[in-house]
């Protein structure tokens, strides 16, 4: 139990990477607050932990806003009597070099994937600090280390979370709070099947999948469970000398 | 028990991140060959160990020597019966710019750090194949991204290790091999001791030596062994099984990032 007695945050928790992280931590022992712009969904997944004896609640949270992502932290400490792991894992895909992106498209992503890890994190960290400190887990991209074609506001986003987690990791290491990023490559998640069928143009969803995969070494996409494994390691006491560190969990894709 | 029915030979297993290495590997159940060129410490950690109920035995050799590193993989093979996870964590730290060092310190640094992983590694990667596949973590630093003074070899050796990691998964992913660099900062090691001491010299204050390089970390103060070894256990094991190719820092966060 690498989690014993630890509270935690996870952003975009309903699905996909973030609700591995949600079923991971509980069943390491955290207590979790599962945080989603879909609040009947993450609602659903705290009662499904809960059924199973773990501490979960749901709270409704949109990162890109403010006034949203503070009662999510409020709600969130309230509920978990306290905080020590912030998981910044919600995020979007739009996709568009930057003449074929719309200003709304460019805004909502770098608003989301980018901004919405300061939102919550401005409200977090103070809680966190109370604690005695604790870690923050953020999700970044390998398409935020590597030009990927039609990317271009995605890469952006991603690029700027790696460059904040070592800000935050400069800023709050006298606090006791370590800061880290995971990198992964495309991963079998909703949000990827979203974007199979965006890109349907290109080829069919099954096609590009392949295109995906066929980007890394090992052949395939990963899973949500080991994206989750790689944020336990940097959530827990393991890591205990990682911050600021971007861990790239792709397969094999950049260092090719 | 992460690494329950693994087997594993570990290098510079006799003292520092190896020997944190081998007491993680059988915490988590793994079998283990304990390998060193310091034939009495690798020989006391696999008694102490072995003592203790788990699987290990020790071996020694010169990684950097050919015959060596084959001896020492055929003899870990027989006694764990195959091979899963190799780490090549053997070092040593050779002072030096490129001007005042010797040739043959140069070639030492070198062979020992840098080449010892492809000695390793040539003999252990097919023996890894039969058993279907398996991991490699090799020991870098911090050394072999930044530009430290007067240790020219040991960074060009350690900037090696990150790279040599690139090159074996890009030739063995296909065969089920996952391959990454773990990269520590300071961490509380015989060999920081003795780093420290030479910089600080006779009778000089090498603790202080050793506080003003924790200095440029954002987590002030040296890593413990077990810290290290902890990284390597969550490489080593399935948790890890979407990472390869890619270096872990464990440099508590040095002020100047890669």
């Amino acid at each position: 139990m690498r989690l014993k007695g630890k509270r935690a945050i996870v952003t975009g928790g309903a699905s996909g990477i973030g609700r591995a992280i949600a079923e991971k931590f509980a069943s390491e022992g955290a207590a979790m607050a599962i945080c989603d712009l879909n609040e009947t969904a993450a609602k659903a997944l705290a009662a499904e932990l809960a059924a199973k004896g773990h501490r979960a609640c749901g709270v409704a949270c949109d990162v890109a806003m403010t006034e949203s992502a503070k009662k999510a932290v409020a709600e969130s400490v309230a509920a978990l009597g306290g905080l020590d792991i912030l998981v910044n894992n919600a995020g979007i895909e739009t996709t568009g070099s930057v003449t074929t992106a719309t200003d709304e498209d460019w805004e909502r992503q770098i608003a989301v994937n980018l901004n919405g890890v300061f939102r919550v994190s401005r409200f977090a960290i103070p809680e966190i600090i109370k604690s005695g400190g604790g870690t923050v887990v953020n999700m970044s991209s390998v398409g935020g280390l590597v030009a990927v074609k039609e990317f271009s506001a995605y890469g952006a986003s991603k690029a700027g979370v790696i460059q904040l987690t070592r800000s935050m990791a400069a800023d709050y290491a006298d606090n006791n709070i370590r800061v880290n990023c995971i990198c992964p490559a495309a991963v079998q998640t909703p949000l990827l099947d979203r974007a199979c069928d965006r890109l349907k143009g290109h080829g069919a969803p099954e096609e590009i999948r392949k295109l995906y995969a066929s980007f890394t070494l090992l052949k395939r996409v990963g899973t949500a469970e080991e994206i989750a494994n790689c944020a336990l390691f940097l959530a827990c006491d393991e890591s205990s000398f990682v911050t600021g560190h971007a861990l790239v969990a792709d397969g094999g894709f950049s260092c090719q | 028990m992460r690494l329950k029915g693994k087997r594993a030979l570990v290098t510079g297993a006799a003292s520092g991140i190896g020997l944190a290495t081998v007491e993680r590997f059988v915490e988590e159940g793994a079998a283990v060959v304990a390998a060193d060129i310091n034939a009495e410490g690798a020989g006391a950690v696999a008694k102490r160990l072995g003592a203790a109920g788990h699987k290990i035995r020790a071996a020694s050799g010169d990684v950097s020597k050919t015959a060596d590193a084959q001896r020492m993989v055929v003899e870990a093979v027989a006694f764990l019966g195959g091979l899963d996870i190799l780490i090549n964590n053997a070092g040593i730290d050779v002072k030096g710019t490129v001007v005042s060092i010797s040739d043959e310190d140069w070639e030492r640094q070198i062979a020992v750090n840098l080449t010892s992983i492809q000695r390793m590694s040539k003999y252990a990667i097919p023996e890894m194949i039969k058993c279907g596949g398996g991991a490699i973590v090799n020991t870098g630093s911090i050394a072999g991204y930044l530009g430290y003074s007067n240790l020219a070899a040991y960074g060009a050796s350690k900037g090696g290790v990150v790279q040599i990691t690139r090159n074996i998964v890009a030739d063995f992913a296909a065969s089920n091999i996952r391959c990454n660099s773990v990269n520590p900062g300071v961490v509380n090691t015989p060999l920081l001791v003795h780093a420290c001491k030479e910089v600080a010299g006779p009778g000089g204050d090498w603790e202080a030596v050793a506080r003003a390089y924790c200095a440029g970390q954002f987590i002030q103060r040296p890593a413990e062994p077990r810290e290290i070894a902890n990284a390597i256990l969550f490489l080593a094991s399935d948790e890890a099984s979407f990472i390869t190719g890619t270096d872990l820092l464990v440099d508590g966060g040095f002020r100047i990032h890669p």
